[in-house]
């Protein structure tokens, strides 16, 4: 790792000044990816600002129709949490699936959506729930959060500070877990709620997490994971890698879309 | 017999320390003073280094110097070498190129070592590492085995022609002409044998220091056989006289096979130590062992066997290209030769073989012994080629090798070996009801009603352990002998301290080796402590590997308790004033035949060191005997697994289901060790099969250089294992102990690729058997279904 | 440089650190602590298992400096009063390692999952849970049995009162 300044802040405004002015900081979240990459000296952030004192970032809340996560919380917190079993139960396999435990008692929803990882499960179901991502300087929805590979729509002075996610009528996580990494290979999150019927897909393609729209199609016809057969996503749109090529992805995403199908309906 | 002799499960006594947080691995060693070496890495995988610029490296705070092969060379140290000599077809000896511990005019993969930085912290050595300016002109590589040896492929090394370092063989290539030529049946494979890379979990680590006022060196190593490595280091390498290095291999964290050889890591620490005048450090990254870490296996083969037409087994044709890497490490050459050929007549009656491997140069890292060693890739070839000729002739494969098993000893195979002892079908048998074969049918018609694909699978293995006899092996071009030394030294209060050449790194020698030395003094085991892993302590030794610690190692404690039990009884006979022929030694106790005199153990041990009770002039004072023994054959482990698997063919994972292991490893010491052998094995066999390989890219760059990409076997891919033994034992050695340490890796593959490649209804799957592969064959298995 | 405190085993501790410090280096070569050990770089082996707060988290993978004011503890700092922790007891009467190096990592992540998921511990539960440890010698099998063993005795409350 290269040397840094280390500073922790206790609110996000605090935190947002010493992001301002292209100062190239860092912040650090869970750290479960931040630091690997810094270890690898595949990163060199002059300063990285500590998140794990600001209280405002945490907490798992119900309002009305909506369930917001602080965008602190970590993927134990909220596999744990009772609020979002209550509520949409499936994120809680979601973020049951994280990781390993050890990364799950550090990794946080705010972390992972930042960092955008191809290959990381949050994008998926956040894509597929229509949830809205709460930053200090403004709100965005997921549609226009994710831009590709390791790219969000977050400015460089910009936090995110919570998610807040309509409560869907069913809600259901698919992964097909990379034998090494345990990342996911494909992951498939299907969603029925008020946004309509929605497929978000991480893993598999070459542009990071996207939408399924022929699959939604599919299921907003009928919500059955028999409306998937003969539905499959394109190939050539897919990732290929030694642990699995573009056929071989495109195939278990239909896999993987039926599987969460079935399982947003138990 | 005491509660804690040979046989007894007896819970180990080197656990308090690690369970604690107490053990100490080379890493967990601090020297004052000590600094870090880091070492700069191609990153090319073949280039010719034009120039070396260190001067910003130097200038970086903290650093203490940075070294290149130059000077190296400038100290006349020499390169690393490898320690069997193999001679082709034609009689010229194998072609090996040099190997030195820091590149000189060339870099020969990714990895290769290049230039060490030495700072006063590990971040200020790596910081100016970066500063290193090093001048490639890259080179193609050769990273295809297949391709390899083809005209007009790249030079690795200007001294192997065609990158091919030998074109071995072994057996009577007409003996194997005819039988094809008269076979009913012949079955022929062509088989991948995968590379795999050890991954041992404590990663390398040295500490290199000198001593001026002594003008000596001490190595901290994670080493399996330190006296190996400082015979090394002193005389092909240089560093100093054996009397002036010293090389403590402390706790190691596991080996596998990949902490037998020397490398240039701890060769740059020891040298480094006295330049800098400071202790120096090193410790691998993950990464590092992934890139620089000799791998294992990487065979090509293609294979055939001859049948006539009751199903006798008339001949085995193999012909291997074995990829050694882009150097020769310690023992390279060994291992596709003599420690792979010999075993392929596996358990059964094969009349003639014939085996041609040639060694081939790419510009991978470094490949060599790998838990098995030859044997693996041996026992993947048979028990394939026994299984798939099995089906293709419509007989049971667990009663098609019946037939063809060994059935009287010793036996002759016409690769080398004479097989001692064993009982083949009785394992088989064991084996088959423990796994409930019989009712297999309907288990696999369970699988079916859930839409999921059943099969199982065998492997009748056979290893050669206990390596070996130092003449034989001589004679096979090994440059060292392989016996074992002990030395068991009684104090005068009775307590005993046995060194032992042999190295423990998780096997457990803390324990068995006292239970030996319990049961044979009859002493309790906390009066007994084995030393080992210090060139200072033990005067000699060859390390731990091949399965030979017990059957060799221990056999050597043996023989030197023997000459104490011996030396005791005479003292206990003047002490006693009774004839020595009339004292006999039981649980402890001389006791003179016809009287009611005895004393204990311990009392004679007091007798020995004071010395008032017998004439020194006709027996020396003291109690403590040595022994060298060399061992008068291989013993030869043997057993069955079967592996039973389900696969989804929606997704292609392979979930096994239940896994059986029979052992026969002779006598064992400690049933509980022995088991946990075989389980690891068995892990490392399910990984070859089934998860683990190395990956290059065209360009040689390694693909699989982190846990991210390369895929270690965890708890929620393995299940428990049914593991029994038969016991036959060895007449070989003098506990009758065969080995037990590799048999698990050496037996899973194939048992899990017939498993698999039973449940898909056809042959055509490699390791390994990824989810994708599966599901690929599995397609055509669906459509084959289909179809009928 | 910063400083840090933090409880580790049970003892205040305060440092300067530089802030590259992981928290397994500042446990290992500030604090001598070799128990925990690295076995990877990308946060996969679990050789490096502390519990920070309570929690099983990986020390290669959190800074030592984002520990200030959390309490931190290791292998080193189980065993009480000269009595093992039953889940120690367990690895040793399970046969549940070989060389060693991954077992300080276990045994933290062992009681880890004895904390979030009860003493009744089934084999299925055992394994996935230990996705985060590797171990290269023993194919899991008695670190498994050890697993549900040393879960029941934690459950039998030998070692709470062993530690009031």
């Amino acid at each position: 790792m290269y040397a840094f300044d280390y500073q922790r802040p206790s609110t996000v405004n605090e935190a947002a000044a010493l992001l301002a002015n292209g100062s190239g900081a860092k912040l650090l979240a869970g750290g479960q990816t931040l630091i690997p990459t810094m270890k690898q000296r595949l990163a060199s952030p002059p300063l990285v600002v500590d998140l794990r004192d600001v209280a405002e970032l945490r907490g798992i809340d119900r309002t009305n129709d909506r369930l917001v996560i602080g965008a602190m919380t970590t993927h134990a917190q909220v596999a744990e949490s009772a609020v979002v079993a209550s509520t949409i139960p499936g994120l809680c396999n979601v973020a049951e699936g994280i990781g390993d435990p050890h990364v799950r008692h550090r990794g946080t929803i705010g972390g992972s959506l930042a960092n955008n990882d191809p290959a990381a499960d949050y994008p998926a179901a956040v894509l597929a729930l229509a949830a809205t991502i709460y930053t200090n300087k403004r709100e965005i929805a997921a549609d226009d959060f994710f831009q590709g590979l390791f790219t969000t729509a977050l400015e460089e002075d910009e936090i995110i500070t919570r998610v807040s996610f309509p409560i869907p009528e069913r809600f259901g996580y698919a992964k097909f877990p990379n034998p090494a990494s345990r990342y996911a290979m494909v992951g498939v999150a299907v969603a029925k709620g008020p946004q309509g019927v929605r497929v978000a897909v991480t893993g598999a393609g070459q542009n990071g997490v996207f939408r399924a729209t022929d699959m939604e199609a599919a299921l907003t016809n009928a919500f059955t994971p028999d409306a998937l057969k003969g539905i499959s996503v394109d190939p050539s749109l897919m990732n290929s890698d030694i642990h699995g090529d573009a056929n071989y992805r495109a195939h278990l995403v239909t896999v993987m879309a039926r599987r969460a199908v079935q399982a947003a309906a138990a | 017999m005491t509660s804690t002799g040979i046989g007894v499960p007896v819970r180990r006594r080197e656990d308090f320390r690690f369970i604690t947080g107490s053990g100490q691995y080379v890493d967990d060693i601090s020297r004052p003073g000590q600094v870090y070496a880091y070492f700069v890495r191609s990153p090319h995988a073949h280039a010719i280094i034009k120039n070396i610029d260190t001067s910003a490296a130097l200038n970086a705070p903290g650093v203490l110097a940075v070294f290149t092969g130059k000077d190296l060379a400038a100290d006349k140290i020499g390169g690393l070498i490898c320690g069997w000599m193999i001679h082709s077809k034609d009689g010229t000896p194998m072609r090996v190129g040099p190997h030195p511990a820091l590149a000189l005019e060339k870099v020969r993969y990714v990895g290769d070592h290049v230039a060490v930085v030495i700072a006063e912290t590990l971040n200020q050595a790596k910081d100016a590492a970066e500063l290193v300016e090093v001048d490639y002109e890259v080179l193609p590589a050769v990273v295809d085995l297949a391709r390899a040896q083809d005209p007009g492929q790249p030079q690795i090394h200007a001294e192997a022609p065609n990158n091919t370092v030998f074109e071995w063989h072994l057996g009577d290539k007409d003996a194997v002409d005819a039988a094809f030529a008269k076979a009913a049946h012949v079955t022929k494979l062509e088989l991948v044998n995968n590379r795999l890379i050890p991954n041992a979990m404590e990663p390398r680590a040295a500490i290199g220091e000198y001593d001026r006022g002594q003008d000596s060196y001490t190595l901290y190593t994670t080493s399996q056989n330190p006296h190996v490595a400082r015979l090394v280091l002193s005389a092909f390498i240089g560093i100093a006289p054996e009397h002036k290095l010293r090389v403590i291999a402390p706790d190691v964290g596991g080996g596998f096979g990949s902490k037998i050889f020397i490398y240039a890591e701890e060769t740059v620490c020891v040298w480094a130590a006295r330049k800098v005048g400071r202790p120096v450090k090193w410790t691998a990254e993950r990464t590092e062992a992934f890139l620089a870490d000799a791998h294992g296996r990487d065979h090509l083969t293609t294979a055939e066997l001859a049948v006539d037409s009751s199903g006798k087994i008339l001949a085995l044709r193999v012909k291997t290209k074995a990829n050694l890497g882009a150097y020769l490490s310690t023992f390279a050459s060994s291992v596709p030769t003599y420690l792979y050929a010999p075993l392929l007549s596996g358990q059964y009656d094969i009349p003639a073989i014939y085996c041609e491997v040639d060694g081939v140069y790419t510009n991978t890292a470094p490949v060599d012994a790998y838990r098995g060693a030859g044997r693996p890739e041996a026992t993947f070839v048979v028990e394939r080629l026994v299984e798939v000729a099995a089906r293709e002739l419509g007989r049971d494969p667990a009663e098609f090798r019946m037939q063809n098993f060994v059935k009287s000893f010793p036996h002759q195979t016409p690769v080398i070996m004479t097989y001692d002892a064993g009982d083949y079908a009785a394992c088989m048998k064991k084996a088959l009801e423990l796994a409930d074969y019989a009712n297999f049918p309907q288990r696999k018609a369970e699988s079916e009603r859930k839409g999921l694909l059943r099969g199982i699978g065998f492997s009748a293995y056979i290893e050669a352990c206990g390596i070996a006899p130092s003449r034989a092996i001589g004679a096979l071009g090994a440059g060292v002998g392989l016996w074992e030394s002990a030395e068991v030294r009684v104090n005068p209060i009775g307590t005993v301290e046995v060194l032992t050449g042999s190295h423990s790194h998780g096997q457990g020698h803390e324990t068995t080796f006292a239970q030996l030395v319990s049961h044979r003094l009859g002493i309790p085991i906390d009066q007994i402590s084995i030393i080992h892993g210090d060139t200072e302590k033990v005067q000699m030794g060859m390390g731990t590997y091949g399965s030979r610690s017990g059957a060799v190692g221990m056999s050597a404690i043996s023989k030197a308790l023997d000459k104490v039990v011996a030396k005791a009884t005479k003292i206990a006979a003047r002490c006693m004033e009774v004839p020595e022929d009339t004292v006999d030694f039981n649980d402890g106790v001389f006791s003179a035949r016809g009287t009611n005199k005895s004393m204990t153990f311990g009392e004679v041990a007091l007798q020995a060191y004071v010395a008032h009770k017998f004439d020194s002039s006709e027996i020396e004072p003291g109690l403590k005997e040595s022994c060298f023994y060399d061992p008068t054959n291989f013993t030869f482990p043997s057993g069955v697994h079967i592996a039973e698997v389900e696969i989804d063919p929606e997704t292609g994972v392979t979930r096994i289901d239940r896994w059986t292991a029979v052992d026969d490893f002779g006598v064992i010491i400690n049933p509980m060790i022995v088991e946990g052998q075989v389980h690891g094995g068995i892990a490392q066999g399910v990984g070859q099969a089934l998860l683990e390989r190395a990956v290059y890219d065209s360009s040689g760059q390694l693909l699989t250089a982190s846990f991210m990409d390369y895929c270690m076997p965890r708890a929620d891919d393995l299940p428990s294992f049914n593991v029994a033994m038969t016991n036959t034992p060895c007449p070989s050695n003098p506990l009758g102990i065969k080995g037990c340490g590799e048999a698990g890796a050496i037996a899973a593959p194939a048992a899990l690729i017939n498993a698999i490649t039973n449940a898909l209804g056809h042959e055509n799957i490699s390791m390994p058997a990824t989810p994708q592969a599966v599901w690929r064959a599995a397609q055509a298995s669906v459509r084959k279904m289909a179809a009928e | 440089m910063t400083q840090v405190t933090m409880i580790v085993n049970g003892k205040s501790v305060t440092a300067e650190v530089e802030p590259r410090t992981l928290l397994v280096q500042f446990l290992r070569e500030h604090l001598r602590l070799t128990g925990t050990h690295v076995g990877c770089d990308t946060s996969q082996c679990g050789a490096c298992v502390v519990h920070v707060d309570g929690r099983a988290v990986k020390s290669c993978t959190t800074l030592a400096v984002s520990c200030d004011g959390s309490e931190v503890l290791t292998i080193e700092g189980l065993a009480k009063d000269g009595q093992l922790h039953p889940m120690q007891e367990a690895f040793r009467e399970y046969h549940a390692l070989q060389c060693g190096y991954c077992t300080p990592g276990m045994i933290m992540a062992a009681i880890d999952i004895v904390n979030r998921k009860g003493t009744q511990l089934d084999e299925a539960t055992i394994r996935e849970e230990l996705e985060g440890n590797i171990c290269r010698c023993t194919g899991y099998h008695n670190i498994v049995k050890a697993i549900a063993a040393g879960a029941a005795a934690m459950g039998a409350g030998e070692f709470r009162q062993a530690a009031e």
